[in-house]
């Protein structure tokens, strides 16, 4: 089965196509198409059938011939359909059918602009919902807040270029039928009708165009709200699912504070990074969203508020890892040992190094008294941060709570 | 010493009822009010010493209140009072003028503490806040001004630094003082001093969340 390869095309991707089907250098098909041409336009012919029949291959990915390239191609394409039809009719004057220089050159302009309109509406109006997000998709990972602004500019230029050769499609278009009239000399006699139909029309114009201002401004409002009310609709589908089935739990258990407490805390982190992941682009997961991640994990299993403020960021590699693994062992002993208090937990990254602090308000310990048999902490903490590269240091008094401190030094680059 | 005279400025009514129902007692509530129209005119009856800020509210929320009422009442003190966890939001109120910020979630003995201390001319830093302020001075510093003082307010020394990591880490400023073996003064002194380079310095950070909250014109 032939296809034509729009991805590599000249003028439609037959020449291309038919390289690729039978595995001969495009180049030496389109020469056989240029000399067919010239042989009394067979090659011509044979070409416009050709692309007429063969369909375009679908590249994956991208929508070849409607959308996204029209960009670059539909001046070509248009400009293509013109020279066809010119060489066209001079073959065939050249073989005797003759048409005149009054003919010609209208029918030829006339294809020209009426190809790239038809390419223009065709291929349709950017599409805006996916004309944003397709550069951002294959530029490479960037800041977030600046990958969105120059999609959009691009977008909105793309917008005006489609629009200016749409517009110059239709002058082409009417510049040719003027020509035609002129040279027939029907525009002289027709100038009085035309006129008359201009002042119709002008008069018309001033008449109704409160009334088409108004429709369009309507109709884009209407579209405005039509955007508005889905929005409204997902947010309420969300509050809905989240929110109201949490009020209705905290209602059932309302004999329980701390149980309360806790699915209100659950929810309200849940709302804030709903409500925070429409703004944020999406990015790796760091060093700071893995920790907020073990804290909530913390907090839903064991009813203790977990508060984690963050000081910059770093990569998420083995050596952090082993850090956060560090810290939710760290919270996890707060609030199995820390009577209920709030956990605080500090992170901060910069320059490589990062620091990460695990504080509770609990009864604390001596830790002198702490058997040496008791490894638990000291293995999962301190030594898996000395295994890693780091250190950790465990500062507890009786009375006066237990902070937790790990070290990684130049990581994170 | 009688107890501060405070206003309570939220448009969540729900919100006013809890927040005067934990203040009972620990505070003289003098009134409450749900706009910025009627916050201004609360502000101007009453004169309250302390005044409880919604950041988000309709038309401008609290530094839009600050702005209408500081220059007229320079008695009068602001504490945000937000659920936002947003920093941009945070910076720009601390920049129009309060002094401090905590978060809704907080309990009545700690915010009646919160209240007395913004009286008493001190400021506020909930960990959160000492984060957001480490994050905007972190990095590198902005290029030496020509004027030294300039300079001054664009960095945090060493100390100040030191005092808003125990802050973040969720220290109070009692036991900051312990740890750092400065007196509680003293810590007082550090955390006002980081709000007064908060409100005036010019660093990048600072003035483009001012920006985007309309603070200052770009």
């Amino acid at each position: 089965m032939m296809r034509r390869d729009t991805s590599r095309r000249v003028i439609a991707g037959v020449c291309a196509g038919i390289g690729a089907r039978f595995g001969v250098d495009p180049v030496l098909v389109r020469v056989g198409f240029v000399l067919g041409a010239m042989a009394g336009g067979v090659g011509l012919i044979v070409y416009a059938l050709l692309w007429l029949v063969v369909p375009a291959a679908r590249v994956a990915g991208a929508t070849p011939l409607l959308r996204g390239r029209t960009e670059r191609a539909s001046v070509q394409v248009a400009l293509g359909v013109g020279l066809l039809l010119l060489s066209a009719l001079l073959t065939s004057r050249a073989l005797g059918v003759w048409f005149s220089d009054a003919l010609v050159w209208p029918l030829v302009l006339m294809a020209t602009g009426g190809a790239l309109i038809w390419r223009q509406s065709l291929g349709g109006a950017p599409d805006p919902a996916s004309a944003p997000t397709a550069p951002a998709a294959t530029a490479p990972a960037g800041s977030g807040g600046q990958r969105a602004a120059p999609a959009a500019v691009d977008y909105a230029r793309r917008r005006v270029r489609s629009a200016s050769r749409t517009t110059l499609g239709v002058v082409l278009v009417i510049g040719a039928g003027l020509a035609f009239l002129q040279s027939v000399g029907a525009l002289s006699l027709a100038r009085d009708v035309v006129l008359a139909a201009f002042v119709v029309a002008a008069v018309l114009a001033v008449i109704l165009a409160p009334w088409i201002l108004r429709l369009a401004r309507s109709l884009s409002s209407e579209r405005a709200e039509r955007i508005r009310s889905q929005e409204r609709a997902e947010m309420a589908a969300h509050v809905h699912d989240s929110v109201l089935q949490t009020l209705a739990l905290m209602q059932k258990r309302a004999g329980d504070p701390r149980e309360v407490a806790s699915l209100a805390r659950r929810q309200e982190r849940e709302l804030r990074s709903w409500l925070s992941d429409h703004t944020a682009a999406p990015g790796e997961r760091r060093l700071h969203a893995a920790l907020r991640d073990a804290a909530e994990e913390i907090e839903r299993e064991h009813r203790v508020p977990v508060e984690v403020v963050a000081v910059g960021d770093a990569e998420l590699e083995p050596r952090t890892e082993a850090l956060v693994a560090a810290a939710r062992e760290a919270m996890l002993n707060a609030a199995k040992f820390g009577g209920g208090s709030a956990i605080d937990v500090y992170l901060e990254a910069s320059d490589g190094s990062v620091r990460a602090f695990v504080r509770d308000r609990g009864p604390g310990f001596d830790p002198a008294d702490v058997p040496q048999d008791r490894r638990g902490v000291s293995e999962s903490i301190v030594g898996r941060m000395e295994r890693n590269g780091g250190r950790a240091k465990i500062a507890s008094s009786t009375g006066a709570g237990t902070e937790v401190e790990l070290v990684l030094e130049g990581s994170g680059r | 010493m009688s107890l501060p005279r405070v206003a309570i400025v939220d448009d969540h009514q729900l919100f006013r009822a809890g927040v005067r129902a934990e203040l009972e007692g620990l505070v003289d509530i003098v009134g409450d009010a749900a706009s910025v129209a009627a916050a201004a005119e609360l502000i101007a009856s009453t004169e309250p010493e302390v005044v409880l800020l919604d950041v988000h509210m309709p038309d401008g929320g609290g530094v839009e209140v600050i702005r209408r009422t500081a220059e007229g009442h320079p008695s009068v003190r602001f504490l945000a009072l937000s659920v936002s966890d947003a920093a941009e939001d945070v910076i720009a109120v601390i920049r129009a003028g309060a002094r401090g910020y905590v978060t809704k979630t907080i309990s009545g003995p700690d915010l009646a503490d919160a209240v007395q201390r913004v009286r008493e001319g001190d400021a506020v830093f909930s960990p959160r806040l000492a984060g957001f302020v480490l994050d905007a001075f972190s990095g590198a510093d902005p290029p030496p001004s020509e004027q030294a003082s300039a300079a001054d307010l664009d960095q945090l020394t060493p100390r100040e630094r030191e005092v808003l990591q125990h802050i973040a880490r969720g220290y109070m400023y009692k036991e900051i003082a312990l740890r750092l073996e400065i007196s509680a003064k003293t810590v007082e002194a550090h955390v006002t001093s980081v709000l007064r380079k908060l409100q005036l310095s010019s660093r990048h950070e600072l003035s483009a969340w001012a920006v985007e909250r309309r603070l200052l014109e770009p």
